[in-house]
């Protein structure tokens, strides 16, 4: 199996190879940054100033290479589902494809100094998160484990980069039934 | 909280004809570990509707055919004790405060702030399982959870779990006391998930990487602004175990300032964040470990005399491994066993020699290095049984005989050395310092063998 990267109107380069260095230690799998186009267009509604993330996954899965694999959207535009005010990111749960994005996850978004540091982490725990979704995995209860949904973009920072053991059971035994399967 | 009685998930329901908030909540839900269902109008709710089936439902005040206040009625008449939330376009008093009336619960106005919707249906289900909560229910559940991680049979291990079993039931404090990797955290897991609390979290602090000013925060949160760096409201430990346990890790290495703090959380209960002034309230069992001899650290005056009494109520002293030899060949396979699955690699035993070596060495950094030391061992094992070269130990001149005076000591090191030199006697004889004639003398005075 392999994790897909896409960046969709993301610029930070450094930051997607490190996000890409964080998914494979995380998940003990290969990721590659994958270098296609996506148009966003359609998924923008300009009341909301927001992009549809339900609609940017139904692009992804017409985008995944093969079945053995996952893809993560990383992108630095405000998403959305239609009955909530924001997502940070959305996922398939048990499914190929999710997508993260960084824009409520920067402190100068709350009027506080850039801290890229704390973004690179914030990233990689959303990222990390919503892959866990499509592993399978449902929010958790334990406030440090990263599957653990916080609404909040400095409770974020509340919990860790890592798996609880729960979780990471679960992780471990569907990502073995899906070896099965292929 | 995602817990109702007898720990199902909670059943949702989402009523509304716009299928992109029909899809959008149901996996909002669905993700947050809720079983949730969809209908788009009355007609189809209520052929799914049985009593009991559903703990909430989410209700459009505007539907197709019968409206949705309509259909509370129709509901509540179908199954009294279901949650009804109405989703409402726009923020309507008037429609919100009638179905209240009518007994909604609540209404939420579309698009839905995410933290508002997790809290209010995190609330409902905290009421709905607090109010069907049954004591004797949960007393019949005396699984013991997590306790089959800790592998031992001899005595002093038996002794432990007996400790665990009696403790775990209670709301006392409990000091684990045990050398560095004897699997302190292990045995406090242990008595959470055996203990009424374990449907809450376990919250551990390492006290050991604590510096003196990050102490207080890291125990009572603190307040945005409250020092150079507090960007945020931050929750501290103690208010996040809220309901279940903390466990303070190398709590002998606390700071005199944060005992005084930690004394008066253990009696009050009661704290404010730094940089706030709000009396914070929580509900905690605390477990401590330490592997310093706190004892002592009271009579040197390093440790407060009042908060060790406070901590010291229920003690469990965990041996190290040396001093429980007879369990090592239980955990090597333990280990093997779970670590070769673990990367899918057919390694099933050990060597004998391999064996003796790992029963033989003194393992001062106990089950933790002996984890370290199979896991990479598994890892570069040629064949289906861990040889004395995959392990990384030294080799058993550093192995603790079982008789340790001198001339059983200087017997094992002779011999280690004479293997490790391909018994080349003139070599040996250097590396020990002493001339080839005693060398010969001693070998056969000892007996060895190549």
């Amino acid at each position: 199996m392999i994790l897909y990267i896409l960046p969709l109107r993301f610029q930070d380069n450094a930051l997607l190879v490190d996000l890409s260095s964080t998914l494979s230690e995380v998940f003990k799998l290969p990721v590659s940054i994958l270098q296609r186009t996506l148009p966003l267009d359609e998924g923008y509604d300009p009341v909301r100033n927001q992009f549809n993330s339900s609609w940017i996954l139904s692009r992804l899965l017409k985008l995944t290479p093969e079945e053995s694999c996952k893809i993560i959207g990383v992108t630095e535009v405000d998403l959305y589902v239609p009955v909530l005010t924001f997502v940070f990111g959305e996922a398939q749960v048990e499914g190929q494809v999710a997508v993260v994005s960084s824009y409520r996850l920067r402190d100068e978004l709350y009027g506080l100094p850039k801290n890229p540091e704390r973004l690179k982490e914030r990233l990689e725990k959303e990222a990390i998160h919503e892959l866990g979704h499509t592993f399978g995995l449902i929010h958790c209860r334990d406030p440090e484990c990263v599957m653990h949904s916080y609404t909040y973009a400095e409770e974020i920072d509340f919990k860790s980069k890592n798996f609880c053991t729960s979780c990471a059971a679960l992780l471990k035994s569907k990502k073995n039934k899906f070896n099965h399967m292929i | 909280m995602n817990l109702t009685k007898n720990d199902k998930p909670a059943s949702i329901l989402v009523v509304d004809d716009e299928l992109s908030v029909r899809d959008s909540l149901t996996k909002w839900f669905t993700e947050d570990g809720y079983k949730a269902d969809a209908a788009s109008d009355a007609t189809e709710a209520l052929k799914k509707l049985k009593p009991g089936k559903f703990d909430i439902i989410f209700l459009d005040i505007k539907l197709p055919g019968m409206d949705g206040m309509e259909l509370q009625h129709r509901i509540k008449s179908v199954d009294p004790n279901a949650t009804i939330i109405m989703i409402t376009a726009y923020a309507s008093v008037d429609t919100a405060v009638k179905s209240l009336k009518e007994g909604a619960y609540d209404y939420v106005t579309k698009p839905v702030d995410p933290d508002y919707l997790s809290h209010l249906v995190s609330n409902v289900i905290k009421q709905r399982r607090l109010a069907s909560e049954n004591i004797q229910l949960r007393e019949q559940i005396q699984e013991l959870y997590e306790i089959d991680q800790i592998i031992g049979e001899s005595p002093a291990m038996l002794k432990v779990f007996d400790l665990i079993k009696t403790v775990a039931p209670t709301d006392t404090t409990v000091m684990i006391k045990g050398e560095s990797g004897t699997g302190k955290e292990l045995i406090a897991r242990a008595i959470h998930s055996n203990s009424p609390r374990r449907f809450f979290p376990i919250i551990t602090v390492n006290c050991g990487g604590l510096t003196e000013g990050l102490t207080e925060s890291e125990f009572f949160g603190h307040e945005k602004g409250a020092f150079t760096g507090a960007q945020y409201r931050r929750k501290g430990k103690f208010e996040m175990a809220n309901g279940g346990t903390i466990f303070l890790d190398e709590v002998g290495n606390i700071d005199p300032k944060s005992q005084t703090d930690l004394l008066r959380v253990i009696e009050t209960k009661q704290f404010t964040r730094v940089g706030g002034d709000e009396i914070i309230t929580v509900d905690f069992r605390l477990i401590c470990a330490t592997n310093r001899d706190l004892e002592l650290a009271v009579k040197e005056g390093k440790f407060r005399e009042d908060l060790y009494y406070r901590l010291n109520v229920f003690s469990i002293s965990i041996p190290p491994l040396r001093e429980r030899r007879s369990d090592i060949p239980l955990l090597c396979n333990y280990f093997l066993k779970k670590l070769a699955a673990g990367i899918n690699k057919p390694v099933t035993g050990f060597s004998s020699e391999a064996m003796e070596q790992l029963k033989a060495y003194p393992w001062p950094g106990n089950v933790r290095e002996m984890r370290n030391a199979i896991e990479r061992a598994v890892v570069v094992a040629k064949g289906s049984a861990i040889t004395v070269e995959d392990l990384p130990i030294p080799p058993s001149s550093k192995a603790v005989p079982e008789d340790q005076s001198l001339e059983s000591v200087e017997r094992v090191h002779i011999k280690s050395i004479l293997d490790q030199m391909g018994w080349n006697i003139t070599r040996s004889a250097e590396i020990l310092g002493i001339d080839r004639a005693t060398l010969y003398h001693k070998i056969e005075k000892y007996g060895l063998r190549k």
